[in-house]
């Protein structure tokens, strides 16, 4: 009856390792295989930390919209784009606005494909000097990395960051945390980033995260990814947290997982996430499924992302089937499970059109049953960035 | 051999059992509920409900997964213990006591004996 491993994940083995894995394993976490890596799901913590936080997904994710918590997310790719050219190279494969990205900014975007389709949503920072830094799903790295590698010309290069592990610390206290370390993680505003020396080690930080939060995702070399996490989690009001917590901290924020909630079949504009086009691209659509998606956004999507409250108490996973009220189909959830801090089941999915707005009685059907629901607002949880 | 779980007995997919003339007593076993995680949901079959030996009756969800609970053993349901329902941590605090989930009339209490004890059940755990 026991089944840990994330919904959906099709990991291939022998599993990967982060630079973490025995920091996790001593720490008392839970390993799971995710997207070909062991990592840590949750944590049954002892000694002191076990004082700060007794463990498992609710209380890791309590914690860290209460405190702090430490986060694990080296399996995701990162890699540095350099050259000149290398924002107008980027610019031929995503929608955003990355020749208007300023150095020490970063910003959310996506590939896309030739059908208006996501390939992955991922994150670029312009670090300055010709340089932008990447970020992108664990699952998806190797297709990526591929494709735009196979896409820029001769004088841009793709640097892979193999050596890297990648920290997020999230949670109303990690600034005054990470300030503690290095004064100048203050100052950084919201989807900044900057090279910032913490507890001695350089690293490459940026405000920013995946919990709705406020906090940091930090970029540390492989080598010194143990003494920056124990340093972090020196302070007490930090502990680490799995990614069954990242996973229900996301969900509430209204986040999507790619693979669960966008893919090559969904758009920006069925996802809601057209903000990412950046103006100035909008006049020439010349990225990847460019003309489908201006088509889209004119014609209106067909179906479309929402946020969907079962009453009661029993989620409602991924892949249940979303009935109207008058018996036809309305769509499917994406992603679904109970919300700690909303102490409810949310989901989100999508539904057709017509359907879409919010407080639309919907049915969802789990274990056979259709269940009364509610189309509602994203996110669950009102995200609490810095400014 | 006498234990304090002499007359219980487990099930591979860790529920336990006790037996009071021809009516069992069923829940998830402690090793279950700390695998689970905090329980946030639980369902629990209809009284009078006919079930065969392993059939799922029963579902408890944690924040990140849900799973079916099997009816060790045939029978028909008889009482279900509402109070997890309710408030599902219960299960996470005394599965093996306070938090049953459902009393059930066997169709044959020979069964029962035939279920793992403590000590074979352990050795189970220990071969996960």
């Amino acid at each position: 009856m026991i089944e840990n491993a994330l919904p959906d994940d099709p990991t291939p083995t022998p599993l990967k390792t982060t630079p973490l894995d025995a920091w996790h394993r001593r720490l008392g976490a839970r390993m799971v295989p995710f997207a070909g890596y062991a990592m840590p799901v949750q944590y049954d913590f002892g000694g002191d930390l076990a004082m700060r936080c007794k463990g498992g997904v609710m209380a890791e994710h309590l914690h860290t919209r209460a405190a702090a918590g430490l986060f694990d997310v080296s399996h995701m790719g990162q890699a540095k784009l350099l050259g000149a050219t290398a924002a107008a190279a980027l610019e031929r494969l995503v929608p955003g606005d990355i020749l208007g990205l300023k150095p020490g900014r970063q910003r959310y975007t996506l590939l896309t494909n030739e059908a208006g389709g996501i390939k992955d949503d991922l994150m670029v920072a312009n670090l300055g000097n010709e340089a932008l830094f990447l970020v992108v799903n664990a699952s998806r790295k190797d297709d990526d990395f591929t494709h735009i590698a196979a896409s820029i010309p001769s004088a841009v290069t793709l640097e892979l960051q193999e050596d890297r592990a990648l920290l997020a610390l999230q949670g109303p206290e990690a600034a005054n945390v990470l300030s503690a370390l290095a004064p100048e993680a203050a100052q950084l505003r919201f989807m900044a980033v900057a090279p910032l020396t913490i507890a001695g080690i350089p690293c490459l930080v940026s405000r920013s995260g995946y919990t709705g939060e406020d906090g940091y995702e930090i970029s540390v070399p492989a080598a010194d990814a143990e003494a920056l996490a124990d340093a972090i989690i020196a302070n007490p009001a930090v502990v680490p947290a799995g990614l069954g917590a990242r996973d229900s901290l996301r969900l509430e924020a209204g986040l999507c997982l790619y693979g669960n909630d966008i893919d090559e079949l969904t758009t920006p504009v069925e996802a809601g996430l057209t903000w990412v086009i950046g103006k100035r691209r909008k006049m020439e659509w010349d990225f990847p499924g460019g003309l489908a998606i201006r088509d889209q956004l004119d014609n209106g999507a067909h179906r479309k992302r929402v946020g969907i409250r079962p009453d009661g108490r029993a989620p409602a996973r991924a892949h249940t089937e979303i009935v109207a009220d008058d018996g036809t189909d309305a769509g499917s959830i994406t992603s679904g499970g109970f919300g700690p801090t909303v102490n409810a089941p949310i989901a989100m999915g999508y539904v057709r059109k017509d359907l879409a707005a919010d407080g639309t009685p919907v049915h969802v059907i789990v274990r056979g049953k259709p269940l009364p629901a509610v189309v509602a607002p994203l996110p669950f949880v009102p995200h609490r960035y810095a400014t | 051999m006498a234990s304090k779980n002499a007359d219980k007995r487990y099930t591979k997919d860790h529920e336990w059992v006790t037996l009071d003339g021809d009516i069992a007593t069923v829940g998830i076993t402690d090793h279950a509920q700390e695998q689970l995680g905090e329980l946030v949901f639980v369902e629990l079959p209809a009284a009078e409900r006919e079930v065969a030996s392993g059939e799922a009756c029963a579902v408890v969800e944690s924040v990140k997964a849900a799973s079916d609970v099997y009816a060790p053993l045939a029978g028909k349901i008889v009482e279900t213990n509402d109070t997890i329902v309710e408030d599902p941590s219960i299960v996470n605090s005394d599965a093996e006591g306070e938090g049953w989930f459902f009393r059930m009339e066997l169709d044959n209490t020979d069964e029962f004996d035939a279920l793992m004890d403590q000590d074979a059940y352990d050795e189970y755990l220990e071969s996960l």
